[in-house]
């Protein structure tokens, strides 16, 4: 049986000026599936991430998401087309004037009227499922670790629960052991919430951790795609010299 | 040779690119202010950062300005000593020029580079782009708030400078020239010519909407890290000042 897929990209092509970025990206994501897109810096990971989130309008191509077109619709139904979708940033990107509780129900509290008592208990029930303390409700992000900060960004992306979850370098700045757990978090709250997932990384060990399907960026296109299991076996060049490098 | 023309040529065109650029966003910051939802919280504690927290700064330069005024009239005039004139010197110069003016340059310089770095880091630490994914419009919730709150904000601001820069003026003229207390009041209230107030609370208007905008701008177009929040942060108060001072100018003479 076919399943209808989440996210359909087609003919995706970004460039700024001369410069092109994407050329002609086809990818697509199915329902609980979790997909890992890798690539060396300058590959495009970032802008492809960007265009999918609907920050960056492409120069061609079509971004569907639910099989609503989000590059060749209006504003209002993009829009709508996107509250399916949480997002995780590469360094967290909380809100520093905005308490840790603040921040977890910031849709919350502006959009479904939610009080601070039961904005407040909605984020300590989210928090408590992240392995984190209910004492860091209070504080700012400012007085949070590096990987406190990345699990309150899990935390806020998971909140109104979306269909979707992107992962944009959810390692990054942390260290090895740190990262583990990370990456581990994610593929719980994935599992957990039977989500699908787009992660977007540099760091090679989170395919094993992450992904039921490799998308690897070169050289502004998809050079490789395919399961996990099968990376280390492919013949492909650029495949190969990507994992001999790192 | 031909490189002058050619850096004077580029220099233009940067000039007119931004100046167009800062044209749309103002009417794009404008035409969120009047689009659901309305963000109360947000354009109140940028009201209250603006208006409160700058009366302290505020009053205090238009206060000395008030006092170094009457002084310097009284001494420019050959100790000439008489209280309409003075008064009447004070007041329409805080009216028309000085209370706007620094009350402008004032807020420009804590209000101004405070929006225009904060803007800026958000920026560079996506911020705003997360703002975007939690079906925020950062335009709406960042933009559109303070450039209303600015609004009120400054004409505010002067109005309140105004009444302290003409008491600087008084405390001086009674205190320390001598003059009759009661009689440089009441020359005070026959000076006053409400067309003088209008005019400095225009330009307040006009300074709010300069500071807000420039400062908005540049913080939302900042890229490059914490270097990149430095350069908007100096830019939009080098070019909110320069526009603050230039542009009273015009208004003034539209009065004339």
């Amino acid at each position: 049986m076919k399943t209808k897929n989440l996210i359909d990209v087609k003919n995706l092509s970004v460039s700024f000026g001369n410069n092109i970025i994407l050329n002609k990206i086809n990818l697509h994501l199915s329902k609980k599936e979790s997909l890992v897109i890798i690539g060396k810096s300058g590959s495009g990971k970032s802008v492809l991430l960007k265009c999918l989130m609907g920050l960056l309008k492409p120069k061609l191509g079509s971004i569907k998401i639910d099989g609503v077109d989000i590059v060749n619709t209006n504003r209002i139904d993009k829009e709508n087309a996107l509250k399916n979708i949480g997002v995780t940033f590469q360094n967290g990107a909380l809100f520093d004037s905005l308490t840790v509780w603040e921040n977890i129900t910031f849709k919350e509290t502006r959009f479904f009227g939610f009080d601070k008592k039961a904005a407040k208990e909605k984020a300590l029930s989210i928090i408590q499922n992240l392995e984190l303390d209910k004492n860091i409700l209070e504080l700012y992000p400012s007085e949070l670790s590096g990987g406190m900060q990345k699990r309150v960004a899990i935390a806020r992306a998971i909140c109104d629960q979306p269909q979707v979850l992107f992962f944009d370098e959810p390692t990054s700045g942390l260290d090895p052991i740190t990262g583990k757990i990370i990456n581990d978090l994610i593929y719980k709250t994935v599992k957990k919430l039977g989500v699908s997932a787009i992660t977007i990384t540099h760091d090679i060990s989170s395919i094993d951790n992450l992904a039921s399907r490799v998308i690897l960026l070169d050289n502004n296109k998809i050079a490789w795609s395919g399961k996990p299991n099968d990376m280390n076996k492919s013949k492909n060049n650029i495949v190969m010299q990507f994992l001999i490098n790192k | 040779m031909i490189k002058v023309f050619n850096l004077i040529g580029k220099l233009s065109l940067s000039a007119s690119k931004n100046l167009g650029k800062i044209t749309l966003f103002f009417f794009m910051s404008f035409f969120w202010l009047f689009k659901k939802p309305f963000y109360f919280k947000q354009f109140l504690s940028q009201f209250l950062d603006i208006a409160f927290y700058s009366l302290p700064v505020v009053g205090l330069t238009t206060f000395f300005s008030g006092m170094v005024l009457a002084l310097q009239t009284f001494s420019g005039f050959d100790n000439f000593n008489d209280e309409s004139t003075i008064s009447k010197i004070v007041l329409t110069s805080i009216l028309r020029e000085l209370g706007p003016v620094l009350a402008g340059l004032m807020v420009c310089g804590r209000v101004g580079a405070k929006m225009a770095a904060e803007i800026a880091t958000m920026r560079v630490s996506n911020q705003i782009d997360a703002l975007e994914t939690l079906s925020t419009r950062p335009m709406q919730f960042l933009i559109s708030t303070r450039l209303l709150a600015s609004i009120i904000a400054v004409p505010f601001l002067v109005l309140v400078g105004n009444i302290i820069g003409v008491f600087g003026g008084f405390i001086v003229a009674t205190f320390k020239l001598d003059l009759n207390p009661i009689l440089y009041m009441i020359s005070t209230i026959d000076n006053f010519n409400s067309i003088d107030l209008i005019q400095g609370l225009i330009k307040a208007l006009v300074f709010g909407i300069i500071i807000s905008i420039i400062s908005c701008y540049f913080g939302f177009n900042a890229s490059g890290g914490a270097e990149g929040v430095g350069r908007a942060t100096t830019i939009s108060v080098v070019t909110a000042s320069t526009l603050i001072l230039t542009s009273t100018y015009f208004i003034t003479a539209l009065f004339i």
